[in-house]
C-alpha cells in the first residue's frame, strides 16, 4: 500500500515547514506519515521523544495534580443555585422562629398561626435568591449558557421547595396546622413568582408579591386580629386556580428565562 | 484543521437595533465578522456592551436580523459561544477549578471532557498554580483571568469579551494579547475595549461604534491612516480613532 516512501529531501522540507511544497505533495506526505511508522521514525529519531520528555518532566512536577473530584458538590449545584445557600438556611431559621413565637402564644390575636403567614413568602425569597439579578452575582454569565431557561429554573425552584416544604411540614405538625392550609398558598406564590417573573423579572416579581402579601393579608390580620378569608379552607379553589393560571403563563413565556430580562 | 463550515460569517447582523432600558443603545448596525480578533472600540455609552450582550443572545434585538454560526438553534449556538460580561460576577466560595467546571456544566459539555478542559483553560490563563484556591483569595487581575478561563473552557467558535483587560497589569496585558492572537486563529473573537493600543497590537479588525451607530470597520492600519497630525492622540491609531469620531461629533465636546 505504501510502496512509495517520500524522498529524504522532501521529508526534510516537510519537517522544516517549508511553505513552497505543492499542496498535493504536502497532502501525500502527511497522509503517508500517518500510516507509515518507519517514515515517522526517519523524521523523528528516538532521542527526540526522550528530549521532549526531559523538557516536560519538570513542568509535570510543578503543575498541581488534580484533586479528587467531589461529585456530591457537582450534583448539589446542578440543583441548588450556588448563591442560594445562605438564603435557604435563613428560611429554616424564619420557620423555626415562627414556630417558637406560635408556641409562646404571641400570635396575631391568638388565632392566626404565624407559620401560615410566612409560608407563602419563604419560597418567593428562595426563588429570587436563585435567579434574581441582585442575589446571584453570576446571573449574566448563567443567562448566556445553553442550560439557562426553564429547566434550570425549575431545578433551582425544586431545590428551594425541597428545603421550605419539609421545614413547614414540621412546623405545621408542631403548631397543629393542617398541610392543606399552607401548602397551596406556598406553591401558588412560588409559581406566581415565576409567572410574574417571566413578565417583569424575578426580582421585581418577588418584591411585588411580598409587598402585596404583607399589605393585603398580614397587616389586616394584625390590625383586626381575625383570620383572613384568603387563609380559610374555603379559599382552596382560588389558590388552586391561581396555581394553574401561573403554570399557563410560565409555559407561554418560557423563552423569557433564557434572557437577561427575567433576572431583573 | 477544523471541519468546513456551512456559513460565510460567524456573526452576521443586519439592521440590528437593541434597546438598553428605554434607550436605543445599538441603532441600525449592519456588520459581518468572521474568524480573527475584532476590536470593538468606542467612547463610553457608545453601545459596546449592549451590542456584545445582543451577540451573547442575552438581550433580544428590538428589530433587525442576527445570525450566529449560521443560525442554528439558540442552545446549539450557546454551546459554541464563550462570554465574559463586563461585570464578571462569580461565586467567591468556589475554587478556580470548581467555578470553571461549573460554567462547563452550564455550557452542557460532556462530563468526561470537563476535567481536562478545565485544566487546559486554567493553564492558558496562567493560573495553574492557583487552581485550587478559592476565588475570594485571588487578586482582581487573577479574577479577571478566571473570567477569561471560563469563557474559553468550551473551545468556543464565537468568543465575546467585554473589557477583558480591565484590572490586568501591563505584563499580564501583553500575555493576554498573545492569547488573543492564538484564540483568533480558529475562532471569531470580539473584544470590547477603550484601550486603543490593545486593538493595535492584537486585533485583525476594528469595529468602531459611536452613539449606537457603526462608524468604521476595517483593519487597524486603515484606522491609523484616517488620522492626520492635527488630530489628538499619542499614536497613529489613536489619531485615526479621533479623526473618525470627530467627523460625527463636534470637536472638543465630551
Amino acid at each position: 500500500m505504501t510502496a512509495n516512501h517520500p524522498g529524504e529531501h522532501l521529508l526534510r522540507r516537510y519537517a522544516r515547514g517549508d511553505d513552497d511544497i505543492a499542496a498535493d505533495e504536502l497532502w501525500a506526505v502527511e497522509a503517508h506519515l500517518e500510516t507509515c511508522a518507519p517514515c515517522r521514525g526517519r523524521l523523528a529519531p528516538d532521542p527526540l521523544a526522550t528530549a521532549v520528555w526531559a523538557d516536560l518532566a519538570p513542568l509535570v512536577a510543578r503543575t498541581p495534580q488534580m484533586p479528587r473530584a467531589r461529585p456530591w458538590r457537582r450534583l448539589l449545584h446542578g440543583w441548588v443555585s450556588p448563591a442560594a445557600g445562605p438564603w435557604l438556611a435563613m428560611m429554616l431559621l424564619v420557620t423555626a422562629a415562627a414556630v417558637g413565637l406560635d408556641q409562646a402564644g404571641t400570635t396575631a390575636g391568638g388565632q392566626v398561626p404565624l407559620v401560615l403567614l410566612v409560608a407563602p413568602v419563604l419560597p418567593v425569597l428562595g426563588v429570587a435568591a436563585s435567579w434574581g439579578r441582585s442575589f446571584d452575582p453570576a446571573h449574566e454569565l448563567t443567562a448566556a449558557t445553553p442550560r439557562a431557561g426553564l429547566p434550570l429554573l425549575f431545578r433551582r425552584t425544586a431545590s428551594v421547595l425541597a428545603v421550605v416544604v419539609p421545614g413547614l411540614a414540621v412546623a405545621g405538625l408542631l403548631t397543629d396546622v393542617a398541610p392543606a392550609r399552607w401548602l397551596l398558598p406556598c406553591l401558588a406564590f412560588t409559581v406566581g413568582t415565576l409567572a410574574l417573573g417571566a413578565l417583569v423579572g424575578i426580582t421585581r416579581a418577588a418584591i411585588g408579591l411580598v409587598v402585596a402579601w404583607a399589605a393585603a393579608i398580614v397587616a389586616p390580620t394584625f390590625a383586626f386580629s381575625r383570620m383572613p378569608i384568603a387563609l380559610d379552607a374555603a379559599a382552596t379553589p382560588v389558590w388552586a386556580g391561581a396555581l394553574a393560571a401561573g403554570l399557563v403563563v410560565i409555559a407561554a413565556r418560557r423563552m423569557a428565562f433564557t434572557r437577561l430580562e427575567a433576572n431583573r | 484543521m477544523t471541519a468546513p463550515t456551512t456559513y460565510a460569517w460567524e456573526i452576521e447582523a443586519r439592521g440590528l437595533r437593541v434597546k438598553a432600558g428605554r434607550r436605543m443603545a445599538v441603532d441600525d448596525v449592519t456588520l459581518t465578522l468572521g474568524r480573527g480578533v475584532h476590536g470593538l472600540l468606542g467612547p463610553n455609552g457608545a453601545g459596546k456592551t449592549t451590542l456584545i450582550r445582543a451577540l451573547a443572545t442575552v438581550l433580544r434585538p428590538a428589530s433587525g436580523a442576527l445570525s450566529l454560526l449560521g443560525g442554528t438553534d439558540l442552545r446549539e449556538v450557546r454551546r459554541r459561544t464563550g462570554y465574559l460580561p463586563q461585570e464578571f460576577g462569580h461565586y467567591r466560595r468556589f475554587t478556580v477549578r470548581e467555578f470553571v467546571a461549573y460554567v462547563a456544566w452550564l455550557k452542557e459539555m460532556p462530563s468526561r471532557d470537563v476535567p481536562a478542559a478545565v485544566q487546559r483553560a486554567v493553564d492558558r490563563v496562567g493560573l495553574a498554580d492557583r487552581a485550587d484556591d478559592k476565588l475570594k483569595t485571588l487578586s482582581g487581575g487573577m479574577v479577571r483571568r478566571v473570567g477569561i478561563a471560563q469563557a474559553i473552557v468550551n473551545d468556543p467558535e464565537v468568543l465575546l469579551l467585554d473589557e477583558p483587560t480591565v484590572g490586568l497589569d501591563p505584563a499580564q496585558r501583553l500575555r493576554f494579547r498573545e492569547l488573543l492572537v492564538e484564540l483568533g486563529a480558529d475562532a471569531c473573537v470580539v473584544v470590547s475595549t477603550h484601550l486603543v493600543e490593545d486593538v493595535a497590537a492584537a486585533c485583525t479588525d476594528v469595529v468602531l461604534l459611536s452613539e449606537g451607530k457603526l462608524v468604521f470597520q476595517g483593519t487597524p492600519a486603515r484606522l491609523a491612516a484616517a488620522g492626520t497630525a492635527e488630530h489628538p492622540g499619542d499614536s497613529p491609531i489613536e489619531r485615526g480613532y479621533s479623526a473618525v469620531l470627530a467627523t460625527r461629533r463636534e470637536r472638543g465636546s465630551w
